[in-house]
C-alpha cells in the first residue's frame, strides 16, 4: 500500500501545483499575484460592469444591394446586345425574414429576342435563376446557395467592420462576435467591459451606417409632399427621396430626389481622412478602390455639372456639384465641424456596414452594481462555506477534515479550469458552482455514511473504508453522469447564461470525482497506513 | 455523532397522503399561475427597458412615477427594492427602435427631477471616467495642480473606484468623503467641488431587451431544459428501468412547477438568473432521487424475497442520514445566499431555497412511489392474466411477502 500511496500523493501534488499555477501563475510579489489573479479569473460583464449589445444584421439590405448592382449591369449588357426592355425593377422587402424573397422583375422583352436574353442570363448571371412569367416578362432570383453565402459573408463583414470601429476607441478587451445560430439569425454580440453607458459606442457603431454616393435628380424641396407634388404625387421610377441632415441653420428641411441605385457604396472606399479646404472649412478626403474608382470616373465624366449626394443610412450628409471627372479620390465638403469631419472619415475608413443593423438587446451594468454583487456573493459564499465546514467537522470529526480538504481542492480545480479554458465567470456560472459544492458535499456524505454503515455492521476499519468507497462509487458515477448528460443538452440547445451554467457545472463535476473519491481516499489510506488492526475510526 | 441510527419509518406505506399533497400543491401552483394570467416574466423574457437606480435617501416613488409618465408612453412600473434605497423602473417596449429613446428619456427625467441640470456642473455620481477626466483636465491645470495625462487618468480611476466600491456603492453624499482617496489633495478636492455636483442617485444598471428577443430567449431556455430532462430520462432508463427514469423526471417537473407556482404566488419575476436556479434545482433533485434509486437497486440484489415496498422503504431509511445531511448543508449555503446575497441574487436564491425543500421531498415521496405504484399495477395485471388473483391483493401492502415483483427489477441490475 505504501507504494500505491506514494503514486497517489504524487498525482495529487502535481494537480494542485498545476492548478495553482493556472490561477496565479508565477507571482514575484503581492501585486503580481493580484494582477495574475485578475487576468486569469475573468469576470463576466454582470459581475464587473460593462455593456452588452445584441444587434441584428439587416441582411435583406445586402441582398437588395446585390440586386441593384445586377440590375445596373443587366441594363448595360442588354444595351450592348441591343435587346430592348420595358422595365427592370425589384421588390423591396423590409424584414430580415424576407431576405430570400428579393426578386428582380424584367418586363417587356420582345418575343423575338428571347433566346438572346436567355443566353445572356445563363452565361453572365450564373448566380441567379431566371423564371419566365409569360412570353415577355421574367423574374430573377438569387440561387439559394448564393443567398446563404452572401448572408454569411454580410454578417462576417459586419463583424469585421464593427470591430474596426470599436477598436478605434481604445477600450480594453472589447469583443464582437457572432451570436445565436449562424444560419438564420444574423445576430452579433458586442461586449464592452467597463463601459457603463454605451451611447458613444452605439453612435460609432452607428445606426447610421450604410454609406452611398447617389446621383441627385432634383431638389431641394421643403418637404416630402412638395417633392411628390412635382410628379403628380407619385415617386418617379427608380428614384428615392432623402432628407438632408439638419445643420442647425435656419434653412429648414431639405429633401432631394435621388437615383435609386448608388453610384458607389461604402464597399468601394479605401481610405478617408479629415481635412480643411482653402477657406478653412471642414471636409473629408477619400480614396476609392480600383474598381470603384473606374466606375466613379465613368459616371462623373458623363455627369459633369450634375450633383451628387453623400448618403449615410438614408440621410444626406452633403450635396456637391461634379466639377470634373473624379477618378479615385475626392472630397466631401460642407461639413459642420471638425468632429463631424473626423467621424465621417472614420466611417469611411472602416468601411461602411454592408447592411443596416437593429438593436435587439442592450444591457449595461454599472461598475458599482458589479462590485456589490461580488462583495455580497463573496460574503454569502464565505458564510455558506464556513457553515458547511463547521457542520462537517462536528458531525464527521476527523473524517470531516477529508471532506473539507476535498471541498477546498474542488474549488481550486474549478478556478484553475476556468483560467485554463479562458472561460468567464458569470452569475449563472456561480449557480453552477453552488450546485457543484452541493454535489461535492453530497459525495463525501455518501461515502462517510456508507463507511459508518459498514462499521455498524461489524466490519474492521480498513475493510469498512474499502467497502464504503466501493459501494458509494457507483452511486456517485450515476449522479454525476446524469447531471453531465443534462449539461450536454443545456450546452447544445441553450444560449448565453444557460451555457455558462452548463460549462461550470461540468468542470465542477469532473473535479469532484477527483477530489471526493481519489483525494479523500488517499487521505484515508494515509491515515490507516500500517495500522491494519486499528479498532476505531474517527468518522 | 449521529442523527439517525437504523431508522425504520414506513415512508412508502403512507404514500397516498403525500401523493395527494403533491398533486394539490402542483395544481395550486398551476392555478395561481392561471389566475394571474400567466407568469410574471422579467424583462429578459418579455422585453422592455429596466433601470436600477440607487438613491441616497428613501426614494420618492410617486414623484419618480409621475415625472416619468409625462415623458414616456405606456406602462411604467416603479418598484422599491425590499426596504433598500434602490428602485427598479420598468417601461414597456413595443419595438426595438424604442431602445435608445427610452433609455435617454429615463436618464433625462431623473436628472431634471433630482439633479442640478441648470448649474452647468457635472454630476459626479453618474459621470463616466472619460467625462470626469475631460471635465477636470483644464480646471486642474488652471488651479495650478501639476498633473500629466497619466496621473490624471489614475486620479479619475481612483476616484471612481472609491465611489463604486461598497459601502458607497456608486453614491457619495459629500465631497469630503473623497479626501480619503490616495492622491486627493485639498486643492484637487476644491477643483472637483467647483466642477461637479452630487446628485442623490446613481444609475446602476440598465437593461433593454427587444420583445422578439425576449420570446426567443424564453423558448430556448424552456426547450434546452426539456431536452436535458429527456436526456436524463434516457440515461436513467438505461442504468435502471424506464419507469425509474420516468419517476425521476416527473419528480423534477413536480419541483419546478411548485417552485414557479411559489414565484407566481409571491409575485416574483422569472428572469434569466431564476432559470439558472431552476436548472440547479432540477440537477439537485435528480441527484437526490438517483441516490435513493441506487440504493434500491443494490438492495434488490440480496432482498429478492421481499416486496418492492419493503426494499424501497429500507433504501429510503438507509439513505435518510445522507439525505438530511446533504440537504441540510446545501440549504445552509443557499440560505446564506438568500440572506446576504443582495438584490441581484434574490430571485435566484429564493428559487433555490424553495427548490431544495421541494426537491428533497420529491425524491422520497414522489419519485419512489411512482415506481412502486407502477410495479404494483404491472404486478396485478400480470397475475390477473394467467390465473385470477386473490381478492386480498387489492393493496400492495397486503401482498404475500414471498412474491417478488413481477416485472422483476433485478434484470436491470448491472
Amino acid at each position: 500500500m505504501g507504494k500505491n500511496l506514494k503514486a497517489r500523493a504524487i498525482v495529487i501534488v502535481v494537480v494542485v501545483v498545476a492548478c495553482i499555477i493556472g490561477i496565479v501563475g508565477f507571482p514575484k510579489s503581492g501585486a503580481d499575484l493580484q494582477r495574475n489573479w485578475q487576468n486569469n479569473i475573468r469576470l463576466g460583464l454582470d459581475l464587473k460592469g460593462g455593456s452588452h449589445l445584441v444587434l441584428q444584421v439587416q441582411v435583406q439590405d445586402a441582398v437588395k444591394a446585390e440586386a441593384d448592382q445586377v440590375m445596373e449591369r443587366l441594363k448595360e449588357d442588354l444595351k450592348k446586345q441591343n435587346v430592348s426592355w420595358a422595365s427592370i425593377d425589384r421588390n423591396d422587402p423590409q424584414r430580415v425574414e424576407d431576405a430570400d424573397s428579393v426578386e428582380i422583375t424584367i418586363k417587356g422583352i420582345p418575343a423575338t429576342q428571347t433566346s438572346a436574353f436567355r443566353t445572356l442570363i445563363n452565361e453572365k448571371y450564373t448566380d441567379w435563376v431566371l423564371t419566365a412569367q409569360n412570353s415577355t416578362d421574367y423574374s430573377l432570383r438569387m440561387k439559394p446557395s448564393e443567398l446563404v453565402a452572401l448572408k454569411r459573408d454580410t454578417v462576417e463583414r459586419e463583424i469585421q467592420t464593427i470591430s474596426n470601429r470599436i477598436n478605434q476607441l481604445g477600450l480594453t478587451e472589447p469583443s464582437v462576435q457572432q451570436y445565436g445560430r449562424a444560419g438564420d439569425q444574423y445576430q452579433i454580440l458586442v461586449q464592452l467591459p467597463g463601459v457603463d453607458d454605451p451611447a458613444r459606442v452605439k453612435e460609432l457603431i452607428g445606426t447610421t451606417a450604410v454609406l452611398e454616393i447617389d446621383e441627385v435628380k432634383e431638389g431641394p424641396f421643403a418637404s416630402r409632399e412638395a417633392a411628390m407634388s412635382q410628379h403628380g404625387g407619385i415617386l418617379p421610377l427608380n428614384t428615392k427621396l432623402a432628407k438632408m441632415l439638419p445643420r442647425g441653420g435656419s434653412e429648414g428641411d431639405q429633401w432631394y430626389l435621388l437615383a435609386k441605385s448608388p453610384v458607389i457604396t461604402g464597399r468601394d472606399m479605401r481610405n478617408a481622412r479629415p481635412g480643411q479646404d482653402e477657406f478653412r472649412k471642414w471636409e473629408t478626403n477619400f480614396t476609392l478602390s480600383q474598381d470603384g474608382g473606374k466606375r466613379f470616373g465613368t459616371f462623373t465624366e458623363k455627369n459633369v455639372g450634375n450633383r451628387l449626394a453623400v448618403v449615410l443610412d438614408n440621410s444626406i450628409v452633403s450635396v456637391a456639384t461634379i466639377q470634373s471627372r473624379i477618378e479615385d479620390s475626392g472630397r466631401i465638403t460642407g461639413l459642420g465641424s471638425e468632429e463631424e469631419s473626423v467621424d465621417l472619415s472614420r466611417y469611411l475608413r472602416s468601411g461602411s456596414l454592408p447592411a443596416g443593423i437593429n438593436y435587439l438587446e442592450e444591457r449595461s451594468v454599472g461598475p458599482s452594481l458589479g462590485a456589490d454583487s461580488i462583495h455580497e456573493g463573496f460574503l454569502a459564499g464565505i458564510f455558506g462555506l464556513l457553515a458547511v465546514v463547521i457542520v462537517m467537522l462536528v458531525y464527521y470529526k476527523r473524517a470531516g477534515i477529508n471532506a473539507v480538504l476535498a471541498l477546498l481542492l474542488n474549488t481550486v480545480v474549478l478556478l484553475a479550469a476556468i483560467s485554463y479554458f479562458h472561460a468567464v465567470l458569470t452569475l449563472p456560472g456561480i449557480a453552477g458552482i453552488i450546485l457543484t459544492i452541493g454535489m461535492a458535499v453530497d459525495s463525501n456524505v455518501l461515502i462517510f455514511e456508507r463507511i459508518r454503515e459498514e462499521l455498524r455492521a461489524g466490519k474492521a476499519v480498513v475493510a469498512a473504508v474499502d467497502a464504503g468507497f466501493g459501494k458509494a462509487w457507483w452511486t456517485i458515477v450515476d449522479t454525476h453522469v446524469t447531471t453531465m448528460v443534462s449539461c450536454a443538452f443545456l450546452f447544445l440547445f441553450g444560449e448565453g447564461p444557460v451555457r455558462g451554467f452548463a460549462v461550470t457545472l461540468v468542470i465542477g463535476l469532473a473535479a469532484n470525482v477527483f477530489t471526493a473519491v481519489f483525494v479523500s481516499r488517499t487521505i484515508f489510506i494515509w491515515e490507516l497506513q500500517g495500522r491494519r488492526q486499528m479498532q476505531e475510526l474517527s468518522i | 455523532m449521529q442523527l439517525f441510527k437504523n431508522t425504520d419509518f414506513d415512508f412508502l406505506g403512507k404514500k397516498w397522503p403525500f401523493i395527494i399533497a403533491s398533486l394539490v400543491l402542483t395544481v395550486a401552483g398551476l392555478a395561481s399561475i392561471a389566475m394571474k394570467g400567466g407568469l410574471k416574466y422579467g424583462i429578459d423574457f418579455k422585453g422592455g427597458a429596466q433601470m436600477t437606480v440607487k438613491f441616497a435617501t428613501p426614494p420618492p416613488i410617486d414623484k419618480i412615477r409621475s415625472a416619468l409618465s409625462q415623458k414616456i408612453k405606456g406602462d411604467i412600473s416603479v418598484q422599491n427594492f425590499q426596504g433598500s434605497n434602490e428602485v427598479i423602473i420598468g417601461t414597456e417596449l413595443e419595438e426595438e427602435r424604442q431602445l435608445n429613446i427610452n433609455r435617454q428619456a429615463m436618464a433625462d427625467v431623473l436628472t431634471t427631477t433630482f439633479g442640478q441640470p441648470g448649474s452647468g456642473k457635472l454630476d459626479f455620481n453618474n459621470a463616466s471616467k472619460d467625462e470626469l477626466a475631460a471635465r477636470l483636465r483644464d480646471p486642474l491645470a488652471k488651479a495650478g495642480v501639476p498633473m500629466n495625462e497619466q496621473q490624471l487618468q489614475k486620479l479619475v480611476e481612483d476616484l471612481q473606484n472609491f465611489r463604486n466600491t461598497p459601502p458607497r456603492s456608486g453614491l457619495i453624499t459629500d465631497f469630503n468623503q473623497a479626501s480619503s482617496v490616495p492622491g486627493v489633495t485639498p486643492a484637487i478636492l476644491n477643483v472637483i467641488r467647483q466642477e461637479c455636483y452630487l446628485s442623490p442617485f446613481n444609475i446602476r444598471n440598465v437593461e433593454m431587451v427587444g420583445p422578439r428577443v425576449g420570446a426567443e430567449l424564453r423558448n430556448k431556455a424552456v426547450l434546452a431544459t426539456l431536452y436535458a430532462l429527456a436526456g436524463m430520462l434516457v440515461y436513467i432508463a438505461f442504468r435502471f428501468e424506464w419507469i425509474y427514469g420516468l419517476g425521476a423526471v416527473i419528480a423534477c417537473f413536480h419541483d419546478t412547477i411548485i417552485t414557479i407556482g411559489l414565484f407566481s404566488l409571491f409575485n416574483k419575476e422569472i428572469s434569466m438568473t431564476v432559470i439558472a436556479a431552476l436548472l440547479t434545482l432540477v440537477g439537485y433533485s435528480m441527484n437526490d432521487t438517483i441516490v435513493i434509486f441506487d440504493r434500491i437497486r443494490e438492495n434488490l440484489k440480496f432482498m429478492r424475497r421481499e416486496s418492492l415496498e419493503t426494499v424501497m422503504n429500507k433504501a429510503v431509511n438507509q439513505t435518510l442520514s445522507r439525505t438530511i445531511m446533504t440537504s441540510g448543508l446545501t440549504f445552509l449555503t443557499v440560505i446564506a445566499l438568500f440572506i446576504w446575497g443582495g438584490p441581484v441574487l434574490h430571485g435566484f436564491s429564493f428559487a433555490l431555497v424553495c427548490g431544495i425543500i421541494v426537491g428533497t421531498y420529491s425524491s422520497v415521496f414522489v419519485a419512489s412511489p411512482i415506481v412502486l405504484v407502477w410495479h404494483n399495477y404491472a404486478d396485478r395485471h400480470k397475475k390477473r392474466a394467467p390465473s385470477p388473483p386473490p381478492a386480498a391483493a387489492a393493496t400492495s401492502r397486503k401482498k404475500a411477502p414471498g412474491s417478488p415483483p413481477a416485472a422483476s427489477p433485478t434484470k436491470a441490475v448491472k
